[in-house]
């Protein structure tokens, strides 16, 4: 008889319990209206840690652009509802936009991974950056109109795109962005989402393909010496993370009507919110990167109360849990006051 | 003349990147540490010098050391709380304890300063030159910063080919472990490390914010991220591949930005730094490292 509660199933389980808990509560009308409009981000950032996971935690490679993909695939996602329009069902739309901006997302990760993926280290961790920078910097100055005549594309402003009067209308405008996107999102898609990105990324790690994706982590030269074709593998791993990432992005942007690239959404700095995501819940393991996302969302949420001092906290926090968790000195002090209160796993460190 | 003028004020630019990315790599060099901290330690310089000669009416050169020092010992504390007990186990960790104290930083800075941006007076009093008969403007800024780059590049390169606690740098650099079996005292050159490359970021947050007057809570994460960038570009860990990165990044930028467009100024830098890496792969002088099986 297979095991039910494995690790894997667990994670499901999480995420299943989690949706019941949250719909009780907003049914029953004990949940309030800042905490409903979190719910659709907090899918956002399982889904980015996740994928993000699987490129730092299961690849190894560190990669700080991971907003990057979002953006794109928000972008090319809120594109297309936008031309669509009302043509099409808001629900079969939405399910195409997800596609498209999985697509989109995709197909840069491949032209960013095949020359990033030379890199090694740090080197490919700024690289990501840099390319992360670029793409939100290029939306930014991006003007696209569409009219009877197709499409139109300017750098300058609305007015360069030439068109057609009555016909015409425009897209992207440029640092103002995509607005009036219908908001499709809701936090039963979100979870839906959430779920096959966590199937199809627990079931990568443990199908051949996975195996051979984390030989490359832990020797790739070993890999390489039994016949194991490390950039395949390695850009197949950073395209599928990609893909997830530009789910995200479709997501976050059938969110809220109004899209638009900024230091704060796409930037850097949520790159990096990601990876901190990732590492505190533990590089490689999918469960904690979901818990982890999860409870560093909520906790500036929940130490509202404490106004202009919450996010110092959490910074706070976010240092002591690290040197808590990883520092030899604070590993042994636990395992000698507290080791009755974890099994021992052999084997396990 | 105007290309001539945009070379100088890139030069400017790319001295106060070459400031902070010489941190950054000496940082890098002997912890083998991103230290996304950097950036803020930059503003915490700036804050004092503009609370010192602007709030309190103190003379510059004053403001200028107590900024100095605050930075050091802040940098050396941080250090010691935040990354110490983790840079023997896992870069990543303290990596994302970097990122933690860059969040505690910017916050402390807020609680106190507010979020409003403060118009720092600059701390030059020289009024600078013209060239070419008044076609070339040369700021005082612009002769202090650059001056600032190059004494201290030249006093750094010194610094490490002849003192004791230079090359004790230099070894633990190239192997922490076989530097302490030789009696080098592993932890304190890391400190000095930490020591040196903070009070490299006060001056450098002094001088940008001397070229360019507003000073907010987060004035230092574009430039840590750029001078990150500077450094990675000359090849991270060396120190004349810093000061190389950091000079031909500022021009960059403002060459991007004067003639093909300011919004694209960042993303041209970062397009640049992209192709240089893929042809060499470690950086324009870093060093290529033998993968052992």
């Amino acid at each position: 008889m297979k095991k039910i509660f494995t690790k894997d199933n667990s994670t499901y389980i999480i995420v299943i319990l989690a949706y019941i808990l949250v719909e009780v509560l907003i049914n029953t009308g004990h949940l309030s209206s800042l905490m409903k409009g979190l719910l659709v981000p907090l899918c956002v950032y399982v889904i980015l840690a996740v994928s993000l996971n699987l490129t730092v935690g299961i690849l190894g490679e560190l990669s700080l652009g991971h907003a990057g993909f979002m953006c794109v695939g928000a972008f090319s996602g809120a594109i297309f509802t936008q031309i669509i329009g009302d043509s099409m069902n808001g629900g079969l739309r939405f399910f195409i936009a997800i596609i498209i901006g999985a697509v989109v997302a995709a197909i840069f990760g491949i032209i960013i991974g095949i020359p990033v993926l030379r890199l090694k280290g740090d080197y490919l961790a700024i690289v990501t950056l840099a390319f992360g920078e670029i793409i939100k910097n290029i939306i930014n100055i991006l003007y696209l109109g569409v009219d009877d005549n197709g499409f139109h594309l300017s750098t300058q402003n609305a007015a360069a795109l030439g068109l057609d009067p009555d016909s015409g209308r425009i897209i992207i405008k440029g640092a103002q962005g995509i607005s009036g996107t219908p908001t499709n999102s809701n936090f039963t898609i979100g979870v839906i989402l959430v779920l096959i990105t966590l199937f199809v990324t627990l079931n990568l790690i443990h199908s051949r393909t996975g195996r051979a994706i984390m030989s490359i982590r832990d020797n790739r030269i070993a890999a390489e010496s039994i016949g194991i074709n490390i950039t395949k593998y390695k850009l197949l791993a950073f395209t599928i993370s990609a893909a997830f990432a530009g789910i995200a992005g479709v997501l976050y942007a059938h969110n809220l009507s109004s899209l638009t690239a900024l230091p704060k959404n796409f930037g850097y700095n949520m790159s990096i919110m990601i990876l901190v995501f990732v590492v505190l819940g533990g590089m490689g393991n999918i469960r904690g990167s979901v818990i982890a996302a999860v409870v560093l969302t909520l906790l500036p949420e929940l130490l509202r109360g404490l106004n202009e001092y919450r996010m110092l906290i959490y910074s706070i926090v976010l240092i002591a849990v690290m040197i808590i968790s990883w520092s030899p000195t604070a590993k042994a002090f636990r395992e000698r006051y507290f080791g009755f209160l974890f099994k021992k796993k052999k084997g396990v460190s | 003349m105007s290309f001539i003028s945009y070379i100088i004020n890139g030069l400017s630019l790319g001295a106060v990147y070459a400031i902070i990315a010489l941190g950054y790599t000496m940082v890098y060099g002997i912890a083998k540490m991103l230290n996304f901290a950097h950036g803020d330690v930059i503003m915490v310089g700036a804050y004092v010098v503009f609370v010192l000669v602007s709030g309190l009416g103190l003379a510059p050169l004053i403001g200028i050391f107590a900024s100095v020092a605050v930075c050091t010992a802040a940098g050396v504390l941080i250090m010691m709380i935040a990354y110490r007990p983790l840079l023997q186990v896992s870069k990543l960790a303290v990596l994302i304890t970097a990122i933690g104290v860059s969040y505690f930083l910017q916050n402390v800075a807020l609680l106190i300063f507010g979020a409003d941006t403060k118009s720092f007076t600059s701390v030059v009093s020289f009024k600078g030159f013209t060239l070419a008969d008044g076609r070339i403007n040369v700021t005082g800024e612009t002769v202090v910063t650059i001056a600032a780059c190059i004494i201290i590049m030249i006093v750094l390169t010194l610094f490490i080919k002849y003192t004791k606690a230079g090359r004790a740098m230099l070894a633990v650099s190239e192997d922490a472990g076989a530097a302490q079996l030789m009696g080098v005292n592993v932890n304190g050159t890391i400190a000095l490390t930490f020591a040196i490359g903070s009070a490299l970021a006060a001056v450098a947050g002094v001088l940008l914010c001397s070229s360019y007057p507003s000073l907010t809570p987060y004035t230092g994460s574009m430039p840590g991220i750029k001078a990150f960038v500077a450094a990675v570009f000359g090849g991270i860990g060396s120190i004349p591949g810093a000061f190389i990165g950091g000079l031909l990044l500022g021009i960059i930028e403002i060459l991007g930005k004067a003639y093909i467009s300011s919004q694209m100024a960042d993303a041209i830098v970062f397009a640049v730094l992209i192709v240089v890496l893929l042809v060499k792969p470690t950086g324009l002088l870093g060093k290529e490292v033998q993968e052992k099986v």
